[in-house]
């Protein structure tokens, strides 16, 4: 699987998570175990309407997409894989009127389990916040075929 | 984050309308509070806008994690006599279920509050309280 691939592939789970839809979540780069996902700024999202800062849950959105989609990435063939735990330490409310990134990667994957770390920042580096998370295998038979080919292509 | 005023209006009558109009994260996932004596308990009522897996079909993981987020930050500052900012430091989440598409409910309790910060923990269910679909803790810096 080529870079490329990869992140198509990304892109198409991504569009069938309605949230991350709605979000404007948009993988842009991608590479062996490696996902970088954009969250545009927008205003309904704020959750400090005095900084217009946006809330946590909007960045814990992004990061559970982006560690979820990593995964992609990482494996053979698709598999979709729940969200076991989360865990985010936030740096920095993320400036109002800028996109934040997220680069996730994945560090360990064993037949059951695949641990995730992902890091969510601004333009010139700031870091907004960290994540670590866990990922449960349950087998690609798990997700019905025409859901596979609809993010391989078919391919698979 | 919070008007004074709309403050004081929710504690003493425990509506919440306009403290949740306020802050456009909770109209984006639709959250709403209700208090019952002194405990509040948060909802969140089903929206195809907050799903995520689409094959069960399951509440983003991510809308679970904000909705969790956004109760325990607002259980704090209604707990709370003077108002005082809660700033969000770090948030510990486990899944337990997938959250399907219908009503959530959240609950949460101060596990301790010390001078500058609180540790807060979350339970979240669906059909049942006995049936947990995430728990969280929090810990949050109050700044005067």
């Amino acid at each position: 699987m080529n870079n490329q691939i990869r992140l198509e592939q990304a892109n198409r789970f991504i569009e069938t998570l309605t949230q991350a839809k709605e979000l404007g979540l948009t993988a842009i780069d991608a590479g062996e175990g490696s996902l970088l996902v954009r969250l545009p700024y927008s205003e309904k999202i704020i959750g400090n309407p005095e900084t217009g800062a946006i809330h946590g849950g909007a960045i814990t959105t992004l990061m559970d997409t982006t560690s979820g989609s990593v995964i992609i990435c990482a494996l053979d063939e698709f598999e979709l894989c729940p969200t076991l735990d989360l865990r985010v330490d936030y740096m920095h409310p993320a400036e109002p009127g800028k996109p934040v990134y997220a680069r996730a990667e994945t560090y360990k994957i064993t037949s059951n389990i695949i641990f995730t770390r992902c890091e969510a920042y601004q333009e010139q580096g700031n870091t907004i916040a960290n994540c670590v998370g866990t990922f449960m295998r349950i087998g690609k038979e798990a997700s019905p075929k025409s859901y596979r080919d609809l993010i391989t292509g078919g391919n698979q | 984050m919070i008007d004074p005023a709309v403050l004081e209006h929710t504690q003493k009558t425990g509506d919440f309308t306009q403290l949740l109009e306020d802050i456009p994260y909770a109209r984006w996932i639709g959250l709403c509070c209700d208090r019952f004596g002194d405990d509040l308990i948060f909802r969140l009522p089903a929206k195809e806008e907050n799903l995520g897996n689409p094959i069960l079909p399951a509440i983003h993981g991510g809308v679970i994690g904000g909705f969790m987020e956004l109760a325990a930050e607002i259980y704090l500052i209604l707990g709370q006599e003077t108002l005082r900012m809660p700033k969000i430091v770090d948030f510990s989440l486990d899944y337990l279920r997938a959250g399907l598409n219908r009503e959530t409910y959240a609950e949460c309790h101060l596990t301790r509050q010390g001078n500058r910060v609180a540790n807060v923990g979350v339970v979240a269910w669906q059909k049942s309280r006995s049936k947990p679909i995430a728990t969280a803790r929090a810990h949050f810096l109050l700044e005067g």
